[in-house]
């Protein structure tokens, strides 16, 4: 229970066990059997010569028509990122986590550790710095972020040069300890020798590729090496807010979870009309729940209207707070719980507490906590039961 | 005063020479930290908390900018002793055990991973009976592994000692201020190398390398345990996560 600090009674504490003594017979033996510590050695079969470790400098001297599968790196970059490393010829994790095997690459997926940015995530951060022309920001990761000026939208909307007068008035846009919105465009921490070739033997003629492996994780997949040299080496993760659903987030509250309870998916803003709020999933574990605002084509059409209201509009009606509250606390109820955070799942959470009568301060009691891991038991045994159904 | 009972061969607390104390861990007890874990042997009782990687606080401490700054600070609870004493932050004892901390874990961390970053180690000892800096590293151990950071191998830690002619397992607090020799071994338990090797005393050639073997075994009973303790930490996380 990390983040609840909870007093379970007898009754509740064999309920909670009950759920998630069940939740854990509905996982298939073959995950959890995956599931691997440091220093434990992950199988592979060697006769099919899955992975083989060929230091960068022997790279020209690999024969085309040979290879079956060859990563050339070093042999410490191999474990950049996947959780595994070479001892004596076995593939050994080097983290806590479950091992994914996608078609011949083996690694570690971790579950709790810091944020690996992959291009294009959609994240939430906090301003932490302001420097020349950009800013800096917390987003869990093991550097802070880079906000260019340059890669941000002004609000006045026009594309143009950034003037020294842009930067002065920085300020303006976001200031310290503000929360924004942004998406990652590059997570480069990579030096061009780091680089790995993939050549994959399933192709007639084999290609080689330069994969640069980012702290991201990310497989940015290059057809040249020269394309590398391109980019910088400062580290840094650069991030950009280009389109107007990025900015500032006002009015609600930012939770922070672990990174490994949101999934990438295609949608990570969300707006829950019938509460009147946004939500935002931010890949990097940072959870933005507050009042709904008006993006886009609606902003114009409403423009006059908000003008009127605009008095009105300062402060947040308490029927819309109360939902930010209740939907807030749904998430950390299930984020103490480990449970992968869905927006149905939180709603679902949020509801149940209305129709249960609970308020929203009793949201962190025992007895809901209890609830929920049940509930999620037994959404769980159902879905199973439809998959098998359904086959 | 005998500290191995002649007839019965049991140690003042009542255990054969080469037992150990029972140990206890747990992952995840600090809430804000990446990384956090509780570990005790017997007695003694040590928390750690991992926060990083993160952003270099103070950029003067940056040795290079490839890999990640590993720091540790240790310290005793006031409460931890028997006399209850005011500690100075930085007396020399607790800078040494930080030092020794810092560097045993470093040599499995694979810092070289986590460029222009820091991780912090804190432990705090929260009930001394012997063996403190065994516990830390078992504790720190726990806590990055649980951190997300990757290592080459579990690091554990045991001491060892020898009196009335017995090589002993694991001292506590009444052995240990014995005045005895003192064998503290840290190991990377899968690749069988020896990362801390600390002795307080004078010892022949012949009987230390026993003692350290007992020291070394009951590092390897620790790791053992220690990986337990992981592999049902992420079994769970991975069930509750669906």
């Amino acid at each position: 229970m990390r983040d609840l600090n909870l007093s379970l009674n007898q009754t509740q504490r064999v309920r909670l066990e009950a759920a998630l003594h069940e939740l854990q017979s509905l996982v298939p033996a073959a995950a959890s059997a995956a599931a691997v510590t440091v220093a434990d050695t992950i199988p592979v079969n060697q006769e099919d010569n899955i992975l083989k470790y060929i230091s960068l400098s022997q790279e020209n001297t690999i024969q085309e028509d040979t290879i079956s599968l060859f990563v050339c790196a070093d042999e410490l970059v191999w474990c950049r990122g996947h959780g595994t490393s070479d001892q004596d010829g076995e593939v050994v994790a080097t983290l806590c986590g479950v091992v994914e095997r996608v078609n011949k690459l083996v690694y570690v997926r971790t579950l709790r550790a810091r944020y690996k940015p992959e291009v294009g995530d959609i994240i939430v951060g906090r301003v932490i710095e302001i420097a020349p022309k950009r800013w800096r920001l917390e987003i869990n990761f093991s550097q802070d972020a880079v906000l260019m000026l340059s890669s941000m939208n002004l609000p006045d909307g026009i594309q143009r040069r950034r003037t020294a007068v842009d930067e002065l008035n920085m300020r303006s846009i976001f200031v310290e300890n503000d929360v924004i919105c942004v998406s990652t465009i590059l997570a480069l921490s990579v030096e061009v020798d780091n680089c790995f070739i993939f050549c994959f033997s399933d192709f007639k003629s084999v290609f080689a590729y330069v994969v640069v492996l980012t702290h991201a994780d990310t497989l940015r997949v290059i057809n040249h090496q020269a394309e590398v040299r391109g980019f910088q080496h400062d580290g840094s993760l650069h991030l950009q807010a280009r389109s107007e659903k990025y900015g500032k987030l006002e009015r609600g509250q930012l939770l922070m979870v672990p990174p490994y309870l949101v999934k990438r998916k295609k949608q990570h803003f969300h707006n829950l009309a019938q509460y009147d709020v946004d939500l935002i999933l931010g890949c990097n574990g940072f959870i933005w729940v507050g009042e709904h605002v008006l993006v886009g084509e609606n902003v114009k059409t409403t423009e006059d209207r908000q003008k009127y209201s605009n008095e009105a509009e300062n402060f947040t009606p308490l029927e819309t707070r109360k939902h930010i509250c209740r939907l807030a606390n749904a998430i950390r109820v299930l984020s103490a719980l480990g449970f992968t955070l869905t927006v149905e799942l939180i709603i679902e959470t949020a509801e149940a507490s209305v129709s249960s009568n609970v308020e929203v301060n009793d949201m962190l009691g025992a007895e809901f906590y209890v609830q929920t891991a049940e509930r999620e038991a037994k959404r769980r045994a159902a879905l199973l039961r439809k998959k098998k159904g359904g086959r | 005063m005998e500290y191995v009972n002649p007839l019965t061969g049991f140690r003042v607390d009542g255990r054969r020479p080469n037992e150990m104390r029972q140990l206890k861990a747990e992952v995840g007890v600090v809430a804000r930290a990446d990384g956090s874990a509780l570990f005790e042997m017997g007695n003694t009782r040590v928390i750690a908390a991992v926060y990083g990687p993160r952003e270099i606080q103070n950029k003067g401490q940056q040795v290079n900018n490839k890999e990640a700054l590993v720091r540790c600070e240790y310290r005793m609870a006031e409460f931890s002793t028997g006399d209850r004493r005011r500690k100075p932050k930085g007396d020399r004892r607790s800078t040494e055990i930080s030092l020794v901390i810092r560097q045993t874990m470093e040599a499995s961390i694979l810092t070289d991973l986590m460029p222009r970053s820091q991780i912090d180690i804190f432990v705090q000892v929260l009930q001394a009976d012997g063996g403190t800096r065994s516990a830390c590293i078992n504790a720190a151990t726990l806590a990055l592994a649980d951190a997300g950071i990757p290592m080459r191998d579990i690091v554990t830690s045991c001491s060892a000692g020898y009196l009335c002619s017995t090589p002993l397992l694991d001292l506590n607090y009444v052995e240990d201020s014995a005045g005895g020799p003192d064998v503290t071994v840290g190991i990377l338990a899968k690749m069988d190398k020896v990362t801390l090797l600390q002795m307080d005393a004078k010892l022949p050639m012949d009987t230390f390398e026993s003692v350290m073997g007992l020291a070394i075994e009951g590092c390897k009973a620790i790791a053992t345990y220690i990986r337990e303790v992981l592999l049902e930490n992420t079994k769970r996380l991975e069930y509750q996560r669906g």
